[in-house]
Order: structure tokens, then C-alpha cells, then sequence
């Protein structure tokens, strides 16, 4: 301890100080890691899920002659698009190592309050307001429980999947809704038509992509819920306001279920209290295939719409190969399990 | 007149009496080194003046006049920028993103403003230089070395211009050169009146840049001696007790 500075490791050292000797050192410590545009796409799970879809989908071509039909290309999409949307906003949420069990009552709660609301002969306008407000409030609260209570994610939203179930089953008194008032064409045509060729719902997954692929690259929110994954500690040190931006991360969750619900009730023609039960299983399958790590920090936004689509075509292969229905979820969860299983396996491989 | 002064400090963590009455103050230009055992407080002791936690009893002055620190955004704002001794990192981000953690700089209008990369990464490597770091900004943290970490902690502080810098034991980890270019920073901060408190185990270090030292023993603070005036065998004296203050 007491030894003065001139040390034989000091004086080792002062030799050391060339610029020569500095880059030296530069390239022995870091190992040279920058990999460039498509090296980096290459590393990513979304871009492997691709590749399992576009092998699936040539399997496919071959088992089946209606697969390659506009009109099955045209259901997959937009049977994908309701859960990519919602998984957009799961992502979000196990970006921060959370989870929301609550999308799918959500869902259903969300429907039945935009029903009544549209059956009572308001505009589909208010109807939409109607909807994200209660999809937004119910997001609040289960942000406020987590973040500020501390309670576990799994817990809160595990008990709001049966509440809002309850309160939907409750408000709607049990029965289905199908007259949407005066603008019932209107709101039909939102969820359920098309334009040029492409399902509505599918333009307003597309353009929620691009607007979350600029959320996560390029503003200062997606950079702080990405450090709050990676350290929560260390972000609240940073200054970010990690209570907050959670509690904003589980309101972004459930409008995008939200919005979801908007389509879906308006694709479907009708809302009952049951709809969406058990799609928490595929909105969380989604965006964990797709890339988003339960252990958080990690987020696509592509991996939401292309875990979706993987999703949906294992549901449209195992129709078209004439396997019984009964075995959807079987895979899905497969799926969910092989994705987080790939994930193990990578970080394993990088140490 | 002092820059910061901590009367009176007292922490507890329960039935843990981890500090018991410290004072210190700090000027302008002047480099403290707190010494003391594992244990003896010194962590909590930076933790307080960088507004982690409030003192359990006692109050810290900044030029004179008492402040109250809710959260770490309070010290800063006060001019105090500080090291964790772990560092405190996001490992999913890169060196850049580390630094400006909190601080992002943005370019556009609302509600489009984006994080300006060029920006950031051009400012961060500035800063890696200066520190002779051959730390690399796009790299992500996961895969650095110790000392390419220690960089990005310390390149942090100099983000805005501090009036005091608190590092907790920021050459633990890393080589002879770079405890080096830390000693160096740390002189430089000197020169232009900024004030430092530098944790350390490091005797050496700790008598080559500091002007001061206080030793912190089981949570007290047992002697504060200009460097002039005491020698390592002292400091270690008074750091395992052989001595019982000075
Ligand atoms: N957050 C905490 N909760 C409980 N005890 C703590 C906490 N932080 C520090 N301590 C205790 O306070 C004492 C001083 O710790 P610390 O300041 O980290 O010491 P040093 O940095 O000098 O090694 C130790 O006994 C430690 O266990
Ligand atoms: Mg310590």
C-alpha cells in the first residue's frame, strides 16, 4: 500500500505511451465487432423468423394448391394484423422485462364499451374516443400498480385479465351487439374493407410499424424504456423518469390493443363479451418469436407484425394440411417455447 | 468559502449506523481522497452528496446555503456529477447511448424530435480521446472491458461542466495507463477549479492528485489531514486503526 509511484509496472508503462503501441492495444482489447447493415440484420431473430415464414410458405405451396391464393394471402394478413397490432404494444412492455396478461379481456372489454356507445347512435369518432379512453385507463392502472406500488407485472395484470373480463360480461349484460348506429357502414368499412387490394387493418399495422420503428431507433421515449430493460437501476440514476415512462409504456400497451379492438369489432360485425379470451397467448407468443426478451432490453418493431405472421401461418398451414384445429395452440406455444429456447442458445453461443 | 459542506451527516439503513456524524467540506480546485476500509461508509458518504438518498439526519450546503436532494437530477443540477463504483451502465446500449443517458441530444421539431446519432457519437468519441480511452462509441457496453466501462462512467461527467466530481473508486478496475489518464483528468479538473472526491484503496494515487484526505473508519470520520501533513503509513494507520485519529 505504501509503495511509491515508480513502481517496475509504472515504468513499463511510460514505454508503453506510443501511438504506435496505442493502436495495438486498440485492436487487442475490442474485439473488432462494428458489423455493418446487412451483418446486423443477419444477427436479429426477426430476420430468422422471416426465413422459417418464407421456408414454411414454400412448404406450403406444395401441400397445398390454396395457399397461394390471393384470397388466403389476403386472410392470412389480415388475420395477423389484429395481433401484430397488439403486439406491437406487448413489445413495448416486455422491452421493459413486464408483461401484460390483460390484452386479450381488453380487448373484449374495449369492444363492448365501443358497441354500446356506437348502438346508443353516437359517431363512430366518438366511438373511437370511447374506446382508446377505456383501453388507455385501463393501461393506467395497471402501469400505476406496477411502477409506483411495485407490484408484479404478472400479478397486476393477471388479475386485470378477470376484471375486465367481468366488467365487459357485466356492462353488456351478456348479450351480443350488432347494430352500430348511424354510421355502422362506415365503421364496418374501417375494420373490415380494403383498399387497393390491402385489408384496412393491414395499412394501419403497416403504418403503426414504420411509426414504432422510428419510436425505437430515433426518439428519446423508445431509448429510455430500452435502458429501463437493460437497467433500471442505472436509467433512474440517468435522471430518466422510469416510474413514469413505465406507466406510459403499459398505456401504449393497451391503446394499441385498443385500436385493435376498433378494427375487430368493426371486421367481425359484432361484439360479445367472450372476444379476444385466451389472445394474450398470441399477442405474448408474437413479439417473444419475433424478438422482444422476456429479460428485457431488447425490442423490434418488426418482430411484432413478423412473430404475428409466423403465428398465423402455423394457424392457416396446419388448416389447409388438414390437420384438426385442436392442434393451433399446441404449435403456437411450441413456437413461443422454440423462440425463447433460440434465444438461450444465442446468448450462450455469445459468451 | 467552501463549494460543498456536509455537517453533521448521519445515514442509517435500519440498525446500520453506516455513517455517524461527518463533516467535510470541499473549495473550489481542490481533490479529496476518502479512504477508508470496505464497509466504512465512503459509497454511502458520495451516494448522499450526489442526491441518491437523503441523510438520516445532518444537511449538505452548496456556496453556503443548505440544499435538499430528492434524486440524483437535484445534484446535478447543482453542478455535482458522479462515478458509481458499479458504474451504473445499461449494457444493452452503446458507449454513446450510455453517456447521454438521460440527456439524449435531439434535432427536428416536436412531435418528431429524433436522437441526433452523428451528434451524440461525434461528442462521445471527443470525450473517449480525451480520455485516451480506445473506447469505441457505437460499441455496446456488453462487450467492453473494464476499463472501456470505467470510460464511459467517467466520460459522463464531463457532459455539462461540474463544479464538483465525486468518483468512487474509479481506477478499481482498469490498467496502469489508464489509471494514468485518470490521475490526469482528475489534475486537469483542478486546474480549472473544479473540486473532486476521489474514493480510492490506492495509496499512490491518492498522493499524487489529492490535496486532502479523509479517512472514514466503521462509519466515522477519524482524521482529514492536508497531504503535506501526513505520509501512507499514516493513512494506513488510521485506516485499520493501528492509529485511532488523527
Ligand atoms: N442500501 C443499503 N442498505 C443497507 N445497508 C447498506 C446499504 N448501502 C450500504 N449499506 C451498509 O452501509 C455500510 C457502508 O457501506 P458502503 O458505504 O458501501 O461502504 P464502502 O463504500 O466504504 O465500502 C456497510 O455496512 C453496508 O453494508
Ligand atoms: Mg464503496
Amino acid at each position: 500500500m505504501t509503495d511509491s509511484t515508480n513502481t517496475p509496472q509504472d515504468a513499463h508503462d511510460k514505454t508503453a505511451q506510443t501511438p504506435v503501441d496505442h493502436a495495438a492495444i486498440d485492436d487487442s482489447i475490442t474485439s473488432r465487432r462494428e458489423v455493418s447493415g446487412i451483418g446486423a440484420i443477419i444477427r436479429t431473430q426477426p430476420f430468422w423468423v422471416f426465413v422459417a415464414i418464407l421456408t414454411i410458405g414454400v412448404v406450403m405451396t406444395f401441400v397445398s394448391d390454396a395457399f397461394l391464393t390471393e384470397r388466403n394471402l389476403f386472410n392470412i394478413t389480415r388475420n395477423m394484423a389484429f395481433f401484430g397490432i397488439m403486439a406491437l404494444g406487448m413489445s413495448a412492455v416486455i422491452c421493459t422485462a413486464g408483461i401484460d396478461l390483460s390484452v386479450g379481456s381488453l380487448l373484449g372489454l374495449c369492444g363492448i364499451n365501443l358497441a354500446l356507445v356506437l348502438q346508443a347512435g353516437w359517431s363512430v369518432e366518438i366511438g373511437f374516443i370511447a374506446c382508446i379512453s377505456t383501453a388507455a385507463l385501463v393501461g393506467l392502472i395497471n402501469g400505476v400498480l406496477i411502477a409506483y406500488v411495485r407490484l408484479a407485472p404478472f400479478v397486476v395484470t393477471l388479475g386485470m385479465l378477470a376484471m375486465a373480463r367481468s366488467i365487459a360480461m357485466v356492462i353488456s349484460n351478456n348479450k351480443m351487439v350488432y347494430e352500430f348506429g348511424p354510421d355502422q357502414e362506415l365503421f364496418e368499412w374501417i375494420g373490415g374493407g380494403s383498399m387497393l387490394g390491402v385489408p384496412n387493418v393491414v395499412w394501419v399495422l403497416t403504418v403503426m410499424t414504420l411509426f414504432f420503428l422510428w419510436v425505437w431507433r430515433y426518439s428519446e421515449w423508445g431509448r429510455w424504456v430500452i435502458a429501463i430493460g437493460g437497467n433500471a437501476h442505472a436509467a433512474k440514476l440517468s435522471g430518466i423518469p422510469v416510474e413514469r415512462v413505465i406507466v406510459s409504456v403499459y398505456m401504449v400497451c393497451s391503446i394499441c390493443t385498443g385500436i385493435a379492438a376498433f378494427m375487430f369489432i368493426g371486421y367481425t360485425g359484432s361484439a360479445t363479451n367472450g372476444m379476444g379470451a385466451t389472445y394474450e397467448l398470441n399477442v405474448i407468443a408474437a413479439s417473444v418469436i419475433g424478438g422482444a426478451n422476456l429479460m428485457g432490453g431488447i425490442v423490434y418493431a418488426l418482430g411484432a407484425p413478423i412473430g404475428a405472421a409466423l403465428v398465423e401461418l402455423i394457424r392457416n398451414s396446419l388448416l389447409l394440411a388438414g390437420i384438426p384445429a385442436l392442434w393451433q395452440q399446441f404449435f403456437v406455444g411450441l413456437f413461443l417455447i422454440l423462440a425463447v429456447l433460440l434465444e438461450q442458445l444465442r446468448n450462450r453461443g455469445g459468451k | 468559502m467552501s463549494l460543498m459542506e456536509l455537517r453533521q451527516v448521519t445515514k442509517s439503513f435500519g440498525a446500520i449506523h453506516a455513517l455517524n456524524g461527518v463533516d467535510l467540506s470541499i473549495a473550489p480546485g481542490e481533490a479529496i481522497g476518502l479512504m477508508g476500509d470496505n464497509g466504512a461508509g465512503k459509497s454511502t458518504l458520495m451516494k448522499i452528496i450526489a442526491g441518491n438518498f437523503p441523510p438520516t439526519t445532518g444537511e449538505i450546503r452548496i456556496d453556503g446555503s443548505p440544499v435538499h436532494f430528492t434524486r440524483p437530477l437535484d445534484a446535478r443540477d447543482n453542478g455535482i456529477e458522479i462515478v458509481y463504483q458499479d458504474l451504473a451502465l445499461c449494457d444493452n446500449l452503446t458507449a454513446a447511448a450510455n453517456v447521454f443517458l438521460g440527456r439524449e441530444i435531439k434535432s427536428g421539431i416536436w412531435p418528431f424530435r429524433s436522437l441526433n446519432y452523428n451528434a451524440m457519437y461525434q461528442k462521445a468519441g471527443e470525450l473517449f480521446s480525451e480520455l485516451k480511452s480506445e473506447t469505441r462509441p457505437r460499441d455496446l457496453v456488453k462487450q467492453m472491458s473494464g476499463g472501456q466501462r470505467q470510460a464511459v462512467a467517467i466520460a459522463r461527467t464531463r457532459l455539462s461542466d461540474p463544479k464538483l466530481v465525486l468518483m468512487d473508486e474509479p481506477t478499481a478496475a482498469i490498467s496502469v495507463r489508464q489509471v494514468a489518464e485518470v490521475l490526469n483528468l482528475i489534475k486537469r479538473l483542478k486546474s480549472t477549479g473544479h473540486a473532486v472526491i476521489l474514493v480510492s484503496h490506492r495509496m499512490p494515487d491518492v498522493f499524487e492528485v489529492c490535496d486532502r484526505v479523509a479517512v472514514l473508519r466503521r462509519g466515522t470520520k477519524v482524521a482529514d489531514k492536508r497531504i503535506d501533513d501526513t505520509s501512507p503509513e499514516e493513512v494506513t494507520g488510521l485506516i485499520i486503526g493501528a492509529i485511532e485519529a488523527a
